[in-house]
């Protein structure tokens, strides 16, 4: 193996990490009210802006060092990104929650407009973007060849596998997950044996949004740019992710995620960079066609 | 208030969609008593137990539980003021371990009972004890029907209703399941049983209604329906 197909699988792995925390908020809502949430992407998107504008009041007070800059744009943003979540839900779909299936998805569909709309409006049309970080990186020697691991990258990863870590604790270990679960599995019982299942779902919208938040301010980190537009790509190849490993299978989307990240990513170094939207979406095509359950997720048994 | 019975029907009506599935019903559960609802399938049995909880909401009348009406409160509302259900298809998570499918019955009442209350089930079901870390979906229906049980006693219910335990189970495990019935309503606990076995359920039961295309037709105690010719008819089989 050469050195570029581990630059690009490094570059995959981290890529597919963020994919992978985005498709966690799709696939735990659709587990939860068998709804694709399209203004998802939009949350991700939002929390870009989000994280900026941590960067620049902690800039503004005079704080540099990595550490609590990073602190305190992760705190800001996944609350702020969790509001928007529960937000989202109590405005386009609560209220919808027993009308057709189909309702919900058009609303979701119009909150992505609005959301696309209101921060081109109040932020500008412009691309957006934050300073460097975080500095430097390591390499790692192939041969004559080597592999640019940044700091950047580094921090992604970890960032990432944690907050998975952390969500699959809540979700196995805690009241909340058993909570959400039981929602999941059959929401009328749930309700019987005295959840308040309207409020579990808002947990799930805010956690969801919440995993976006963390991607929102790790791709930033990497990337450095954004605009009100970012949200709305990612926010498919997320979904891709989703499906691919299952949607409503939680460690289908961060599975999924990975593979998707790698996939394109390799696809990128080895055939073509133009091309590798294209590929993501073949893959999902022919999920759909040959595995429409994705790869954790079980068939669809249809309730009597 | 405490006086009166710890549940009553006042002529509650409940339609679904355009059928009356519920007709001015009326009866009453006495805290400590054991109490059944008998009556051929689609008379409305499990219709009156969920419309307790809301689903369906009752159109007229009144549910009083404690001299509260309860008829236009959340289900999670009445869940949480201790009424327990094992609901018809008992309905236990299938992808939970039998530990997680209790630990869901302590919703109302926190965790601090948890593990005693564990231990207490696995007591009366010593099936449940053997199986703690199988999921739901795996078990046999008995098994499945135990935990959905031993689930609504987690939250330590002043009333337990109970749908059809006996539904598609082997006549021993039916007899397993009425006889920790029997303890439990000895033990004091009130208990609201809705069967097609009527047999089972009279035997056990105080006093009894008899259901008949969302109308009650006829109460007494258990003895006196067991005797009595039509129910014998219609219900028992002529046996």
């Amino acid at each position: 193996m050469d050195a570029i197909f581990w630059q690009q699988m490094v570059n995959g792995l981290t890529l597919g990490a963020v994919y992978g925390l985005i498709a966690i908020g799709y696939t735990m809502v659709y587990g939860i009210i068998g709804m694709i949430n399209f203004a998802h992407g939009e949350v991700y998107m939002v929390s870009a802006y989000l994280a900026a504008i941590a960067i620049a009041l902690l800039g503004f007070f005079g704080i540099h060092s990595f550490p609590l800059v990073i602190l305190g744009t992760l705190i800001f943003t996944i609350v702020v990104t969790g509001v928007y979540g529960f937000a989202i839900e109590r405005i386009a779909y609560k209220p919808l929650r027993n009308s057709t299936r189909l309702a919900p998805l058009i609303s979701a569909i119009g909150m992505s407009l609005i959301l696309q709309n209101y921060v081109q409006l109040s932020q500008g049309a412009r691309q957006q973007g934050i300073p460097t970080l975080l500095e430097g990186s390591l390499r790692l020697h192939i041969g004559d060849d080597f592999v640019q691991l940044t700091y950047t990258k580094v921090f992604i990863l970890v960032a990432a596998v944690l907050g998975m870590l952390a969500l699959t604790f809540i979700i196995q270990k805690t009241r909340l997950g058993r909570m959400c679960r039981a929602t999941q599995q059959d929401r009328k019982m749930a309700q019987i044996l005295g959840i308040n299942t309207d409020r579990v779902i808002s947990y799930v919208f805010i956690i969801g949004a919440a995993m976006a938040g963390l991607a929102g301010v790790l791709i930033t980190l990497n990337y450095g740019t954004f605009d009100f537009y970012a949200g709305f790509i990612i926010g498919i190849k997320a979904f891709t992710a989703a499906v691919l490993g299952g949607i409503g299978s939680l460690p289908g989307a961060m599975l999924g995620g990975l593979i998707l990240g790698i996939a394109e990513a390799q696809f990128s170094g080895m055939v073509n960079t133009d091309y590798k939207d294209v590929f993501s979406f073949s893959l999902l095509v022919l999920i759909l066609i040959f595995r429409p359950q994705g790869l954790l997720g079980r068939p669809q048994v249809t309730k009597v | 208030m405490s006086a009166g019975p710890l549940m009553e029907f006042k002529n509650v009506d409940v339609f679904y969609g355009q059928i009356h599935a519920l007709k001015r019903v009326s009866l009453h559960i006495d805290e400590g008593e054991t109490v059944s609802l008998i009556g051929a399938n689609g008379a409305g049995k499990s219709t009156l137990l969920m419309s307790i909880f809301g689903q369906p909401r009752a159109a007229s009348g009144q549910i009083l539980y404690r001299g509260a009406d309860i008829s236009k409160k959340s289900a999670h509302y009445v869940a949480s003021n201790g009424i327990a259900q094992s609901p018809e298809g008992r309905r236990v998570f299938p992808d939970m371990t039998v530990e997680e499918n209790l630990l869901m019955g302590t919703i109302p009442i926190g965790m601090k009972h948890a593990d005693e209350d564990k231990q207490r089930m696995f007591e009366l079901f010593p099936r449940l004890q053997e199986r703690r870390n199988q999921r739901a979906m795996t078990m046999s229906g008995g098994e499945q029907q135990m935990l959905a049980i031993a689930r609504a006693l987690m939250s330590r219910p002043k009333l337990l209703l109970l749908d059809e335990p006996s539904l598609g189970l082997a006549p021993i495990v039916v007899k397993q399941i009425f006889a920790t019935l029997r303890e439990l309503a000895k033990s004091g606990m009130t208990i609201f049983l809705v069967e097609q076995n009527a047999n089972h359920a009279l035997k056990l039961s105080d006093r009894a209604y008899v259901m008949v295309t969302g109308e009650i037709r006829m109460t007494g105690t258990g003895s006196e329906l067991l005797g009595n010719e039509e129910v014998r008819n219609a219900y028992l089989g002529g046996h």
